[in-house]
């Protein structure tokens, strides 16, 4: 292998200097190293040792080793079972001129699956874009110089270290028809009529079911899982937006002010737009979460949440570890994974192109 | 001194200059404690009542002296305290092995200069966001082919799960054949929570001085011997959040167990899926229900409580 290709790939070809390092007693120089010849093995070697990349490999490789089987081998092995008709509990054969897209096909005209995959979109814009909502304003509240901030703010982001389960198990018995919190606080004030089974029973929306996206009927449903969700996670919005809050310079606080802005347009024009990265980070992890509510449903609802609540994840656990579906199983898993990559991706390129990285 | 004086002269309350604005903030800011603390408060309350009470007292309402039972922990703790050590065993070497490991790769990927870093921090951080659900059933299938136990035994007997206690002599925690997929399940969150523990310790790793680490490196320190003396030591607070953080999501995991232990319960249950089979089951009351949710959530309550601050610093820089 030609020397100055080692090099570039051990990113020793840069003109920043020689770098002069003292190698066990063996001073070698990486700037002269260039002049030496192809063939010189023992200045291939020095470049070798002394280079970034070999001295770092030890610490991230084995880590990436292991992530990288489990992940992305994981996924990749995912992908050739989704092609397959793997139905049962041996290994199928993997002979790839008996590759299909039998499984997405089924996928796709199963009126299941669109059902979830709507669903999984309603829980995905609705429960992140209340979640910032009310983080954000959680965040405003406390960040106006209040005493006991820490307890507030301890108490508004307790849920968070709940687990789905524990969550799922607490708000099933708030929405109890008949002994939960939400029914007897309503029926105590009166408001008998709107105690209800938020846990089934749905309302006909009429013309606007017609449209892309809208169930025929509303269900409470799953607006009662967001709703759960959302008390799990707003303080964790809460907390990321405080961060962005306390990171803007007090100057521009006092900048508005003298100019005579009011609050509300000071948030709007000054502070809103520079939480822009808050936002965003806070949205992907929100997001993932959302895609995560497998937990949650599974103990909410069983095996099997309905049409009506039924999202991708708890969609292909019943269908490969109920049903022994596993390629369908493994084709609705592959969909899911192209969904959180789109969602992920423009985030993971735009944290590239500002290099945080 | 008047009641006023003294509330003024001890919580600082201006009662002047009092300010709507101010009266309607706190007003807000408690009631919204009401709206989180409520599942927690009417499940703790739940819990604390026998069968007759909870059937006749609202939800909320704490229990009468004769309506106040402890009887629902004791079910609960019965029926939950083996899953419960099972998550101990599962939780802690876990959350350490993940910690460590992403403690390394941040170090191999921050403090050294080299041609396609950026590529393999992308692949690392992009783990984060993968849902489970695309690995399932491949893990499924791998745990199923590789036989943990028959591969330990040369090494380990499966009464690893064995401990010598002074007095009582060799206590068996396990001696189960499903105990070897607690092994499975910890090298798997290990590997799974590689990509998070990463990020979190490069953000920190990206502010060491690296003057410093030159430095060492020059005087003719090894890499090796750089991490060991310098990075590690200054890591304390990074290891403190990420082990809060992996901690808490490993403990409340419940996707993995449910894949990768048999049949998903038995004797080797963590503590979600037990706690799933407790409150699924129609024979359980709702106060043992919120009893059992109590029981296990603790750990992570507790090391909520105890580190809360840390905690949502590390939840905010996480983002």
């Amino acid at each position: 292998m030609s020397l100055h290709i080692l090099k570039r790939l051990l990113g020793r070809d840069r003109d920043d200097g020689p770098p002069v390092r003292t190698d066990g007693g063996t001073t070698s120089t990486g700037g002269e190293a260039s002049a030496t010849d192809e063939s010189d093995l023992g200045a291939l070697l020095s470049l070798l040792r002394e280079s970034e990349a070999v001295q770092s490999a030890p610490f991230w490789l084995p880590p990436f080793l292991l992530m990288g089987f489990f992940v992305y081998g994981a996924i990749g092995w995912n992908v050739i079972i989704s092609f397959t008709d793997f139905a049962g509990l041996q290994l199928p054969a993997y002979d790839p001129s008996a590759f299909d897209l039998e499984m997405y096909r089924r996928a796709f005209s199963d009126g299941q699956f669109w059902a979830a995959t709507r669903n999984t979109f309603v829980l995905l814009v609705s429960f992140t874009a209340l979640s910032l909502g009310g983080g954000l304003g959680l965040a405003i509240l406390i960040d106006r110089g209040i005493r006991f901030e820490n307890w507030f703010r301890t108490i508004y982001l307790l849920p968070f270290s709940l687990s789905f389960v524990v969550t799922a198990v607490f708000w099933r018995w708030m929405y109890n028809f008949d002994s939960g919190v939400i029914n007897v606080v309503l029926r105590g004030v009166g408001l008998d009529f709107l105690a209800s089974k938020w846990l089934a029973g749905g309302v006909d929306l009429g013309l606007l079911g017609a449209l892309p996206l809208v169930p025929e009927t509303l269900q409470f449903k799953l607006f009662a899982v967001i709703f759960a969700l959302l008390w799990q996670f707003s303080g964790y919005a809460m907390v990321v937006y405080l961060a962005g809050l306390r990171a803007i310079p007090s100057d521009q606080y006092e900048a508005a002010r003298v100019d005579g802005a009011s609050t509300l347009r000071m948030y709007r024009r000054v502070i809103l737009p520079q939480l822009r990265a808050s936002t965003v980070s806070a949205a992907v992890v929100l997001m993932v979460f959302a895609l995560k509510a497998f937990d949650f449903l599974y103990v909410m609802f069983g095996n099997n949440p309905g049409p009506t609540a039924d999202i991708l994840s708890t969609m292909m656990y019943r269908q490969a570890f109920a049903a022994n579906e596993w390629a369908y199983g493994s084709a609705i898993a592959v969909v899911l994974f192209v969904v959180a990559l789109a969602v992920v991706a423009p985030y993971l390129y735009g944290e590239y192109r500002r290099g945080e990285l | 001194m008047s009641v006023r004086d003294d509330l003024a002269d001890r919580f600082g309350v201006d009662f002047e200059t009092i300010d709507p604005v101010r009266v309607v903030l706190y007003t807000t800011l408690v009631g919204l404690i009401a709206f989180y603390l409520s599942p927690l408060e009417s499940g703790l309350m739940t819990a604390l009542k026998t069968e007759a009470e909870f059937a006749t007292s609202p939800p909320f309402v704490p229990p009468t002296v004769d309506g106040f039972t402890l009887k629902p922990f004791g079910v609960a703790l019965d029926t939950l305290s083996s899953a419960i050590l099972n998550s101990i065993m599962l939780a802690v070497p876990a959350t350490i092995l993940s910690a460590l490991l992403g403690s390394f790769a941040a170090y191999g990927l921050t403090n050294f200069e080299w041609r396609g870093q950026l590529g393999v921090v992308t692949l690392f951080i992009a783990g984060i966001f993968i849902p489970y659900q695309a690995v399932l059933i491949p893990l499924s299938r791998l745990w199923a082919i590789v036989n943990t136990k028959e591969l330990l035994a040369p090494v380990l007997d499966i009464t690893v799960f064995s401990a010598q206690v002074p007095v009582l002599g060799t206590v068996e925690l396990a001696t189960h054949p499903h105990y070897a997929s607690i092994i499975n399940l910890i090298i798997t969150h290990a590997a799974y929570g590689i990509p998070i523990t990463t990020l979190l310790f490069r953000s920190y790793y990206k502010k060491l001085s690296t003057e410093m680490l030159e430095a060492a490196r020059l005087d003719g320190a090894s890499a090796f011997t750089v991490y060991r003396r310098i990075v590690l030591p200054l890591s304390t607070p990074m290891f403190a959040v990420t082990l809060i953080y992996q901690f808490t999501q490993i403990w409340n995991d419940l996707l993995f167990a449910l894949v990768i232990i048999p049949s998903g319960s038995g004797p080797a249950a963590v503590a979600t899926i037990a706690l799933n089979e407790l409150t699924g089951g129609i024979i359980q009351t709702f106060n043992t229900q919120m009893a059992g949710a109590f029981v296990a959530a603790l750990p992570t309550l507790l090391v909520y409580v105890l580190f809360g601050d840390k905690f949502a610093k590390g939840v905010a820089g996480e983002a």
